[in-house]
């Protein structure tokens, strides 16, 4: 294949190599191929397969006795006879593997849980070697150890793989391994180092596993049949190479978040050439996709129920970024971002890989719509403001998990789940005792205002202050101490060799409650809220007396409450030295632990009762935004990125029938309201296009949706435990114009 | 000046084309029996609000609205003649496409210089004979055909809103009568017809008016679809 030469030759730079050849599609969707007769059978046997999972409580098998590496197990098929594209975690579809390095008492209770055993050669492997888990408590504090049991901070990555790392895996098949491997080698060889200090000495050791990483993963691709040492010569192979960079990841890390970055752009460059020349057709093309993408739906870690429980399902956010401009302004629109698209429509709806559109309102039309149509099918969609990301991150960045922007293979993040700030309001209004943990003093000794009659905003404010002053300090410290034993026991060797040697890091914090706390504090500046006390003189409860505005009707006296919250706490953030000099930045995001962290945390001043979940990351909370579905995404869209550059996470469901009378003016309205939030300089927007006569059933059917949750215009319930009349309104509200 | 709102949507998608803000204004004069909004007929309900406050909000939702814009809804806003003129002249300011969402139930006379204002209106005919538009709404067709009639007259664009209500409105001899009636008509580009539901009714129940519509059903979608097919002239405009 002849390419376009550039600076790409003389240096690891795949964003040079796309930005030379890739040719930008401006066309609709007639040119997608239907499902080849082998990817619906594959597709069938798959499915028959997940099915028996399903059945078996949510895991096939388990491979108890294999440590999984790279190289760990033998070559593994769906239907080989089938496949376009190879390769599994294990020797079987969804049999699941353990790794331990993130801590072995994790895999303890995850055997447990499925009613296996831990197998005593690995049991006695770990009496010898050190586990992540193991490291980190052994150096956490006493203050740590009491601020994560209250659940002041949670989710921590300090008993599992941090994940949210993206190896550039376009690397493999662009270069080939052999080329990766000595270029590595050079830069171990050139490293200037002044004094051997504990940086210079880990940097070397971390290169060192790197090119041994490299090595494996050549030895992995050698057992499927395949020399990856060389680049790929075309589309079939360089999908089938860069998977087995992204299935080497998957082998070695169990990471909460393991994305594939942003290929379907570079992969469209072998896939024109190849359509030029003759060599596939486009049926084919889209065959190889379709069972790339398969492999991507079945990537499979063992986990807790607890887990599952908390994350609702098995989720891995193999998170694909597609779309975008150029910093020349071209659109990053391919055909193959079409086809990615497509497999959608070809396999059916899917949570995974997490496709996520980079939207501009400069995006080509066509495209704009057929997002759009995808979204409506099949709510499987998130789209991301491209125009906000490209300024900081340039055009060759891709989304970690939900939010987070990195420059892949240039950039990495430290992963820190988040603070849960209405309980650390909580602390502020009872002077840094925990309800939740009985009484007990965890945060500052403040003073208690919780004894006045009512509560004093600038009072509030003051403690407040001094609270998250304590928690930004503790936080950072406690995630220096997690990614320092993550790097030292459970290092990401082949993902972190699949990036330059000198790599930007970002230390992402994050917070949980923000519409809570920004409600909380409006009724204590607006309203009169009295605290209920107990019989130690806590607040467990508040009756809040008069109006107050609500975050979610685009108010600017409470919305910027919440912007405050967010400058503060990433400013105090910020302050702190965060390990291996990473940038500290923050994320407003609580996947679905929305409904643990509200379990976690007594009554609010918002008038949110003990126990009742909290919103999902800058959502308004429920029922609260009455102004519609704009008026909220504009209270959203006022949250500062640049004190976010984490990610802001709005999840926004609607009706099919409230956005338009017909499919034309359903995709039209979604566009116009896609543009008009990013335009905004709104960061994220999930899509949920729900189905009314699901509602109706579940109001005459309750038993059959236990877990129904709607999000309506931004707000999320758990639908059959609403009134009838509350249901009706539901309903009503957003399926007629009027109210 | 001020004026009573019942309230606000920001994302407003089926009261004219695309997406749109809408203001409901408070009051209506007339007493619909399929009604599902009977918390904005009192005049005195609502709550006030300047012409300023409520372009400060329409603003705001510019990024949205550009290729939609604003729609002015009740009640009936033409019983707020003032404060509606108002606000539609401070939409055209603002460049904003303005839609009157309106059963045109006032006499023309003191609402001409609102249709003028508006780019367009959503005319809600209730029923072609009079006798059960009285029936239905407690007060005669005579000054919604005129508002009509006016449209034709000065060329306004018009999209006619129907209310389909089974064993009344739902009656294909009426049906066809009407669209024949409205087919002459070339100021009208859109009929939609809207499908009686039952999802305001917890409202009258709550506000303890009394709801003769009580054992009527929802007209079944197809039966919707057939009656939206006797208007395929409106179709091609």
């Amino acid at each position: 294949m002849e390419f376009v030469k550039g600076n790409w030759n003389k240096e690891i730079n795949v964003r040079d190599f796309i930005q030379l050849n890739y040719t930008p599609y401006y066309g609709d969707g007639a040119f997608l191929a239907a499902p080849t007769d082998g990817t619906l059978e594959l597709w069938r046997q798959l499915s028959e397969l997940m099915k028996v999972e399903r059945e078996r409580n949510g895991v096939y098998d388990i491979d108890e006795k294999t440590i999984s590496t790279i190289t760990s197990h033998e070559p593994g098929y769906i239907d080989r006879e089938l496949e376009q594209i190879v390769g599994l975690q294990t020797d079987a579809p969804l049999k699941r593997a353990i790794m331990p390095f993130g801590g072995i008492r994790l895999v303890h209770t995850e055997l447990e849980a499925y009613g296996r055993k831990m197998d005593p050669v690995v049991d006695n492997i770990f009496k010898y070697r050190k586990t992540h888990n193991d490291g980190v408590f052994d150096v956490y504090t006493d203050e740590m150890k009491m601020a994560r049991h209250a659940g002041i901070m949670t989710g921590l990555p300090d008993a599992y793989g941090r994940g949210r790392i993206i190896g550039d895996y376009r690397r493999v098949a662009l270069y080939g391994v052999d080329y990766l491997i000595e270029q590595k080698k050079i830069a171990k060889k050139n490293m200037i180092i002044d004094v051997m200090d504990s940086n210079h000495i880990r940097k070397r050791e971390e290169i060192a596993e790197q090119i041994k990483s490299l090595s494996e993963l050549k030895e992995m691709a050698a057992k499927y049949g395949f020399d990856i040492s060389k680049p790929a010569q075309d589309v079939k192979e360089a999908i089938q190479w860069l998977y087995f960079g992204y299935l080497a990841a998957v082998k070695e890390q169990n990471g909460a978040a393991m994305s594939i970055g942003r290929i379907s752009t570079f992969l469209d460059i072998y896939a024109e050439a190849d359509l030029k020349s003759g060599k596939y057709t486009e049926e084919q093309i889209q065959e190889f996709v379709d069972h790339f993408i398969m492999k991507l739906r079945i990537v499979r870690f063992l986990r807790t129920p607890a887990y599952d429980e908390l994350f609702s399902g098995d989720p891995t956010w193999v998170t694909e970024s597609l779309g975008g401009l150029s910093i020349d302004g071209r659109p990053m629109v391919t055909k193959m971002s079409y086809r990615f698209l497509h497999t959608l429509t070809n396999l059916g709806p899917a949570p995974e890989p997490n496709l996520t559109v980079l939207w501009s309102d400069k995006l080509p039309e066509n495209f704009k719509k057929f997002c759009a149509q995808v979204s409506i099918k099949t709510s499987s969609i998130q789209y991301e403001n491209d125009d906000l990301m490209r300024v900081k991150f340039g055009d060759d960045y891709g989304i970690a998990c939900c939010v987070s922007a990195m420059r892949i293979g240039k950039q990495m993040q430290f992963f820190g789940a988040r603070c849960n700030l209405a309980k650390a309001l909580l602390y502020a209004i009872n002077g840094g005792r925990d309800i939740k943990c009985n009484g007990e003093q965890i945060g500052p000794a403040l003073p208690n205002l919780a004894q006045s009659e009512y509560l004093n905003y600038d009072e509030v404010m003051r403690n407040f202050d001094e609270i998250t002053t304590w928690l930004s300090k503790l936080y950072i410290d406690t995630l220096n101490i997690i990614h320092y034993m993550h790097d030292k026991y459970c290092y990401e060797r082949i993902e972190m060799a699949l990036h330059d040697e000198e790599i930007h890091r970002t230390m992402a914090g994050g917070i949980a409650g923000l519409s809570v706390l920004a409600d909380s504090l409006s009724a204590i500046k607006y309203a009169k809220v009295k605290p209920v006390l107990n019989e130690q003189g806590i607040a467990v409860d508040f009756i809040t007396e008069g109006e107050f505005p609500k975050y979610g009707n685009d108010d600017d006296r409470v919305d910027q409450i919440a912007v405050e919250i967010v400058r503060d706490f990433e400013r105090k953030l910020s302050s702190h030295f965060a390990y291996r000099n990473s940038k500290p930045t923050l994320s407003i995001l609580t996947i679905t632990s929305n409904v643990m962290y509200g379990k976690k945390t007594a009554s609010t001043p918002d008038g949110r009762k003990a126990g009742e979940p909290f919103a999902p990351g800058a959502n308004p909370m429920h029922g609260r935004d009455v102004n519609g579905a704009v008026a909220s995404l504009k209270s959203v869209s006022k949250l500062p990125y640049d004190y976010a550059e984490d990610g802001i996470s709005y999840t926004f469901s609607i009706f099919p029938d409230t956005l338009g009378r017909n499919d034309t003016e359903k995709v039209s309205n979604l566009i116009s309201l896609l543009d008009g939030y990013f335009v905004d300089r709104g960061h994220h927007l999930n899509v949920n296009v729900l189905d009314r006569s699901t509602l109706l059933d579940a109001m005459e059917h309750p038993e059959k949706y236990p877990q129904l949750t709607i999000r309506v215009s931004g707000y999320a319930v758990n639908f059959i435990k609403l009134t009838r009349e509350q249901q009706l309104d539901v309903i009503s509200r957003t399926f007629h114009g009027k109210f | 000046m001020t004026g009573r709102i019942h309230s606000f949507e920001s994302f407003g998608t089926l009261d004219g084309p695309g997406v749109r803000f809408i203001v409901f204004l408070q009051g209506c004069p007339l007493r619909c029996c399929y009604c599902h909004n009977p918390d904005t007929w009192d005049v005195s309900g609502g709550r006030e609000y300047t012409v300023s406050e409520v372009m400060a909000k329409i603003k705001s939702c510019r990024s949205y609205i550009r290729s939609g814009g604003v729609t002015l809804s009740g009640g009936e806003p033409l019983l707020q003649r003032d404060f509606t003129l108002c606000l539609l002249e401070n939409c055209r300011a603002e460049g904003f496409h303005t839609a009157l969402d309106t059963a045109g139930s006032v006499s023309l006379e003191h609402s001409k210089k609102v249709i003028d204002t508006a780019d367009m209106l959503l005319l809600d005919i209730k029923s072609l004979d009079d006798k059960q538009c009285r029936q239905i709404t407690g007060q005669g067709n005579k000054n919604t055909l005129a508002t009509l009639d006016y449209c034709e007259e000065i060329g306004k664009t018009v999209w006619i809103r129907h209310v389909v209500v089974p064993q009344l409105t739902l009656d294909t001899e009426r049906l066809k009568e009407l669209s024949n009636y409205l087919e002459k008509y070339s100021c009208i580009k859109r009929v939609d017809l809207l499908g009686y539901h039952k999802m305001g009714e917890y409202k009258w129940e709550s506000l303890g008016i009394n709801n003769i519509l009580k054992d009527t059903c929802e007209p079944a979608k197809s039966e919707l679809e057939e009656a939206q097919k006797l208007f395929y002239w409106s179709k091609m405009r």
